[in-house]
């Protein structure tokens, strides 16, 4: 990857800890980043991204208020609340 | 543009899918003089194998594939770009319905052109539900959406050209790719590999590749049959000419070669054949308005959705005869497409690698164990709920049709969960939201 200067950094908030993350990463890699898993499945397993596409739906989690959405598919904003499943 | 809950388009041509395939289809039915729309459930132009770079808007062009020259092509005409959108059904014939967070969008169309490319095959094995074991491409997309690997040891396994593509990728971004486990043998590849080199191009191509990942191990005849960790992945055990290795990683992404993602197709009611999208030389399905380009009419690679997403957007916009010029470059692609399906055809050992106890539908936590008494797909359906949780079987599904020989059911909408409110939705007047401009989340 070529250098590139420092990118710009954005402030999120997952479970409710402040996390900064540079701007355009995915809120997949966001919750990654910050040592959580995305979701926890029916039998208490924890799960991360599978297909990073948008076809499993194991990167699930609650976005400002929408429940399941695809983290995979949606870029960090300023101000996001994002809640784990 | 104002936040509006339901909007309205009409387009001549409509392109499902903002990948190579539907981006050269969007460029030639627009430089055909239709009014075009692009819509696509990525945050960004470019599908899988141009998909962005953290920081960017605009598709990968760091590999002198083509991507610069299609996407400065598509942006010069007035296409309408939608992108993160997903489109979940088609409420009436000529009209499709898409959502995104907090917002419902209807969409009419003369012409549709399906370009949804193509998904990486997963198969079950203990451990395969840890976190960070991950697909092949998978893995490609997070380090594009942000995720460092710097000093990170990632086993790269499965089957198919993507697995060397990434390695380079990876070890681009400074990653340490312990090795690489492709389960084909060398005898099924050599073939392949010699058709490569008599293609300028791809010997180009593979020249790269080989170059980057040249202090990987790449063994043959080698795949996973094991990951442990405690919550988190710690080390994969491979085997490799019958004999098992166990490499500790960070990392693992398996991905066994490429499915054509022909939901939508199906659901729209074209004729599927053989697990892809049947269409005619010039990408027309078997319903007429309806043409399909790149992977979902069988797994083919970069040129060939190129020069089909091509055809389908020049027939689209009524110009046969400049599509029909483009059929002798198709047929010489589809050789390639099918040494393809030779070289990476899966062994049947794979089929002995989940366990009892292993996850096999991973929305629904259903074992192997409890699905293989069923007969078939709808009866494990009904009395485990496999295949019954978001992913609608996309996974699951596919595995079970390798593993057991079972085919899905019909697709039906929604094609992905959706909120009420955008099942309920109502149409917006047809003139309350129409614009050149890209609309991104």
């Amino acid at each position: 990857m070529s250098e590139q200067m420092r990118p710009e950094q954005i402030q999120i908030t997952i479970d409710q800890q402040s996390i900064t993350v540079a701007a355009g990463s995915t809120v997949a890699v966001a919750i990654a980043l910050a040592g959580l898993n995305c979701r926890t499945s029916v039998t208490g397993e924890p799960r991360g991204p599978l297909c990073a596409m948008g076809i499993c739906f194991e990167c699930r989690a609650t976005v400002n208020g929408i429940a399941h959405s695809r983290t995979c598919q949606l870029l960090c904003e300023p101000a996001m609340d994002i809640r784990t499943q | 543009m104002t936040t509006q809950s339901h909007l309205a388009h009409r387009f001549q041509t409509l392109i499902v899918g903002s990948g190579p395939a539907g981006i050269a289809a969007a460029t030639c039915a627009a430089e055909a003089g239709h009014r075009v729309g692009i819509i696509d459930d990525n945050p960004n132009p470019g599908g899988q194998i141009w998909r962005s770079l953290r920081g960017q808007s605009t598709p990968d062009t760091s590999h002198g594939d083509g991507a610069s020259e299609w996407y400065r092509r598509l942006t010069a005409t007035s296409a309408t770009r939608l992108q993160g959108w997903s489109v979940f059904d088609q409420p009436e014939a000529g009209i499709v319905r898409a959502e995104r967070q907090g917002g419902t969008v209807h969409l009419h169309y003369d012409n549709l052109i399906i370009a949804t490319g193509a998904r990486e095959r997963f198969l079950p094995f203990p451990g395969w539900t840890l976190p960070n074991v991950m697909g092949v491409g998978a893995i490609q997309a997070m380090v594009k959406g942000g995720l460092p690997v710097a000093g990170k040891r990632i086993v790269l396994a499965g089957s198919g050209p993507l697995l060397l593509a990434v390695a380079a990728t990876l070890r681009a971004a400074e990653a340490i790719v312990v090795c690489i486990c492709e389960q084909a043998s060398l005898r099924q590849l050599a073939p392949f590999a010699l058709g490569l080199a008599a293609d300028p191009a791809k010997i180009m191509q593979g020249l790269r590749y080989k170059a980057a990942t040249l202090d990987v191990p790449f063994h043959t005849s080698a795949w996973p049959v094991e990951a442990d960790g405690d919550g988190i992945l710690r080390s994969v055990t491979i085997l490799h000419h019958g004999e098992k290795q166990q490499i500790s990683c960070d990392y693992l992404a398996c991905g066994f070669h490429l499915v054509p993602n022909t939901e939508l197709a199906a659901m729209l009611g074209c004729r599927i054949e053989a697990d892809n999208v049947a269409v005619d030389e010039l990408q027309r399905t078997s319903i007429s308005n309806i043409f399909c380009a790149g992977e979902p009419t069988g797994i083919g690679g970069l040129e060939l959705s190129l020069i089909e997403g091509q055809i389908a957007g020049l027939a689209g916009a009524g110009q046969d005869k400049e599509a029909r010029l483009l059929l002798d470059k198709k047929r010489r692609a589809s050789h390639f497409a099918d040494r393809l399906a030779a070289a990476f055809a899966l062994r049947s050992e794979l089929k002995e690698l989940p366990q009892e106890t292993t996850l096999v539908c991973r929305c629904e936590d259903v074992p192997y164990g409890s699905l293989k008494q069923h007969h078939s797909w709808r009866a494990a359906k009904l009395h485990t709920r496999c295949g019954m949780g978001p992913c609608q079987g996309r996974i699951c599904g596919t595995a079970t049709h390798f593993l057991l020989g079972w085919n899905a059911d019909s697709v039906r909408p929604p094609l992905l969960p959706v909120r009420i409110a955008s099942l309920a939705s109502l149409e917006a007047p047809l003139n309350s939201a129409t614009s050149n401009t890209q609309e991104t989340p």
